[in-house]
């Protein structure tokens, strides 16, 4: 693998979870870009962006789909901001065993929020109108690593389910078919 | 495939313990569409008139609306609709929250309940499995506090709840069902599902709902919320500040209540306080309710922060909305801290903050002037203000004077007697009303309160301004960007609106312009029950940002049926009549539809005639309110006459 220097675009969302109203937006137009056809479906077990809510105790935080992990942490620690009780998994963005968050119900398969390619912003940020979530762009030199695959993640994670044999295995199956 | 809608029913029968899942008929919903109007074809053809509100026969519908759990801002009601225990009439009272889309997400428009379980039950529909669960642990427990034990015990956080408290559990007519920070109040629905031994119904779901035409879709979604951006930058000049903006009225954001306290009546809903707002008042109040609201929260999918998250120190937490910030308040002539404080008591035990406070104030008025004497009210204590917690602990326990307030004021001065109905002075059709006396007839509004079936004035009003504005400057300002009218008359009838001279109340708005106002305002607030769209971003508003216009295309390249605007207003019109048919069948005429006498200081009963004849002749009604049949045959409904004949409401032979 080739590793250039090249001036790249880092997107930060910044997250501010004091103006989160809860409304869940996020989820929805998340949930329905994602789907194919664009927009046919709509479905928030779906969507990369969960908001963790509990609003009895004032609990809001939206939290992005990451890197797909096979095994659960040892230990969840708690955290305390402003008298306020947080669980570890409020802010962690893998999707893992621990949860049912960022998979597709179906399947299982995980999810990674890919800043909605294509568009301008993304959609989260755009039907965000309380601007709990806006988007920061700034221009740093890096590493650009090759880009892997959506189909690549899933097979990958199929394979710590199954075990690579049995996929190839599958595969060849299907393909004689 | 079903697009919006999943095309499914729930339907359980909890005499027998039975679930069923039922495919209902796309026809249906090119005809009723969803919501409301599928709920009250599901009543007419399933309740008949001779089945009590208590009877294990009536039906508690919970649908959510046909556009509900698509991206469509706003689109998150829950409709239940029931025989009230109270108006003996259909109840059809709406919650915003989480409910509504959750239920679409595990594959179901509808939860159709009937029959009634020995024991206390909940239901928890978890996408295809659903079950009954024993719920004897929850007996007595408040509605909050029981939708946090269950999400806890079924381990299960992204459920919504939608649960009664003690009250629904004693069936008092005036019982809510609570749902987070959302409640359907109105007609003593919590009643019927506790009467059903019902106290919760858990949701969650995880499955898709399909939209038919996508892109056009998503772009009509897009339009909506560039244009609630714009009203939330515009402001609408000359209106009181809760018209001016979008959403359910402000009342957890702003602090400004000089209107509604000094417009509203106070008490037994009997006293003006005008010059009661004042710089001390406006500090002492500003400073609870930032001592007390952590939050401002929203419904499901909707950026308007009509909620809040309320924290009385010493109390546990709730949600609240709307204008039950002021109702307890007012009813006691006290103070926001008092409000607050009991509010939250009211929650858990779950009762509609609209007559609860009223009937509380009626049972003290009644003691002041010996109707109600201390035989009657053995303890109650000399603080106004414990005076009131003391009343709703009884009324919700159905204890001693209690059990007569439980079922509100109409029927409880019919019991207590002694000219007690005097006092029960603010009802229309046995329902407690918002509490408000004015001077001069509206007979806009005046059709509005006669003739609204949901009996409650936020319901039916909106699109049209309350008032004429001064100068006519400001109203040629205000027809401009006015595109939500259906006709373009409607402007001329506000251009030309006085606030004195010839073209001023009572006799302008003409009556036929006031037909014309009402059945459009009427109309919009049935698509939105139907929709399961909120009011406050589409009927309750000036210049909403849902209207007759876009509607039709929401429906079609949403749900995939072919519609536009006659063909929306014409389905309307349809389930509107099924509402009123249903309450025909169970006796309610013409005697019925009217305001609270004392409601204007002027009356003009002749032109108050002529309005409900002319009102009446508009909607295809007969003289007594009756749907004609030329009317229902119009609306495809000539299975209602068949039955109005049938029971002679109609005669055979009769022309109309």
């Amino acid at each position: 693998m080739t590793v250039d220097k090249k001036k790249k675009t880092i997107k930060t969302i910044n997250i501010n979870v004091d103006l989160c109203n809860g409304c869940r937006a996020c989820e929805v137009i998340c949930s329905a870009f994602h789907s194919e056809p664009k927009y046919s479906s709509n479905n928030p077990a779906r969507s990369r962006i969960r908001v963790i809510r509990d609003p009895l105790r004032d609990i809001y935080v939206p939290v992005y789909a990451g890197e797909y992990s096979e095994a659960e942490c040892a230990g969840r620690d708690k955290y305390t901001i402003d008298g306020k009780e947080y669980d570890e998994c409020s802010f962690c963005r893998a999707s893992c065993p621990s949860r049912d968050d960022f998979k597709e119900p179906d399947s299982g398969l995980p999810l990674k929020c890919d800043m909605c390619e294509g568009e301008e912003e993304p959609l989260c940020v755009k039907w965000c109108l309380v601007d709990a979530l806006t988007l920061e762009e700034r221009e740093e030199e890096g590493e650009e690593e090759e880009k892997r695959e959506e189909l690549e993640i899933g097979l990958e994670s199929l394979a710590d389910k199954y075990g690579l044999d049995k996929i190839i295995d599958t595969i060849n199956r299907m393909s004689k078919k | 495939m079903r697009y919006a809608e999943t095309g499914f029913n729930l339907e359980v029968d909890l005499t027998r313990g039975n679930i069923e899942r039922v495919a209902t008929d796309p026809a249906d919903t090119e005809l009723y569409l969803g919501g409301l109007g599928t709920n009250a074809k599901i009543l007419w053809d399933r309740v008949p008139p001779e089945v009590e509100p208590f009877s294990p026969d009536n039906l508690l519908i919970f649908s959510a609306g046909l556009l509900c759990g698509t991206p469509a801002t706003g689109c998150n009601r829950t409709i239940v609709s029931t025989i009230s225990p109270q108006t003996l009439l259909m109840a059809f009272s709406m919650m915003g929250g989480f409910w509504a889309p959750e239920l679409k997400y595990a594959g179901y428009d509808k939860v159709i309940i009937r029959g009634k379980s020995p024991d206390l039950v909940y239901l928890w529909i978890n996408n295809d499995k659903v079950e009954i669960r024993d719920a004897s642990h929850l007996k007595g427990k408040g509605a909050i506090e029981t939708a946090e034990i269950i999400k806890k015990e079924l381990n299960e956080p992204k459920a919504q709840v939608a649960a009664i408290g003690l009250a629904g559990e004693n069936r008092v007519y005036f019982a809510s069902i609570e749902q987070g920070r959302s409640s359907a109040s109105r007609g003593g629905i919590g009643a019927v599902m506790g009467d059903k031994g019902l106290k919760a119904i858990v949701v969650r779901g995880t499955k898709d709902i399909n939209i038919a035409r996508p892109e056009e879709y998503l772009e009509l979604c897009n339009e909506v919320l560039e244009y609630i951006k714009f009203r939330e930058e515009n402001p609408i000049p000359g209106v009181i500040p809760i018209l001016a903006r979008l959403g359910s009225p402000q009342e957890m954001a702003i602090h400004d209540e000089k209107w509604h306290t000094e417009n509203f009546m106070w008490g037994n809903s009997r006293l003006r306080r005008k010059g009661f707002w004042n710089e001390e008042v406006e500090k002492e109040w500003t400073e609870t309710m930032e001592r007390v609201r952590t939050r401002l929260i929203s419904c499901y999918n909707c950026p308007l922060k009509c909620g809040a998250t309320i924290s009385v120190p010493g109390l546990p937490t709730y949600m609240m909305k709307c204008f039950s910030k002021l109702t307890y308040t007012m009813a006691a002539m006290s103070d926001l801290d008092f409000g607050f404080r009991i509010a939250q008591r009211a929650t858990e035990y779950g009762v509609d903050g609209y007559s609860t406070p009223q009937v509380m104030a009626f049972a003290l008025e009644l003691y002041e002037n010996g109707i109600l004497t201390d035989s009657d009210m053995p303890g109650l204590p000399s603080d106004n203000e414990e005076r009131f917690f003391w009343l709703l602990d009884r009324i919700v326990r159905r204890e001693g004077i209690g059990d007569v307030l439980a079922n509100g004021t109409y029927w409880a001065a019919k019991e207590i007697g002694k000219g007690a109905d005097e006092y029960a002075h603010n009802n229309i059709k046995k329902h407690e009303q918002l509490p408000l006396k004015l001077s001069m007839l509206n007979p806009v509004y005046f059709l509005m309160y006669s003739t609204g079936e949901k009996i409650n004035i936020t319901q039916i009003e909106g699109q049209f301004p309350q008032a004429p504005f001064p100068e006519r400057k400001d109203r040629e300002e205000f027809v401009k960007g006015w595109f939500q009218v259906p006709d373009e008359k409607f402007k001329q009838y506000f251009l030309d609106w006085e606030l004195r001279g010839e073209n001023s109340l009572p006799y302008y708005p003409t009556v036929d312009m006031a037909c014309d106002i009402v059945d459009w305002q009427e109309m919009m607030h049935y698509i939105d029950d139907a929709l399961g769209m909120c009011a406050g971003l589409s009927s309750f508003h000036l210049k909403p940002p849902y209207h007759i216009h876009n509607f039709p295309k929401f429906i079609s390249s949403g749900a995939g049926i072919d519609m536009d605007e006659e063909k929306l207003m014409k389905a309307a019109r349809r389930y509107r009549t099924l509402v009123r048919a249903i309450n025909i069948r169970r006796g309610m005429r013409r005697k019925d539809e009217k305001p609270p006498e004392n409601h204007w200081k002027k009356r003009f009963p002749e032109l108050e005639a002529k309005l409900i004849d002319a009102y009446y002749k508009l909607k295809g009604w007969n003289n007594d309110g009756i749907p004609t049949r030329e009317s229902l045959h119009e609306l495809s409904l000539d299975y209602v006459s068949e039955d109005f004949i049938k029971r002679g409401i109609l005669k055979d032979d009769e022309e109309n």
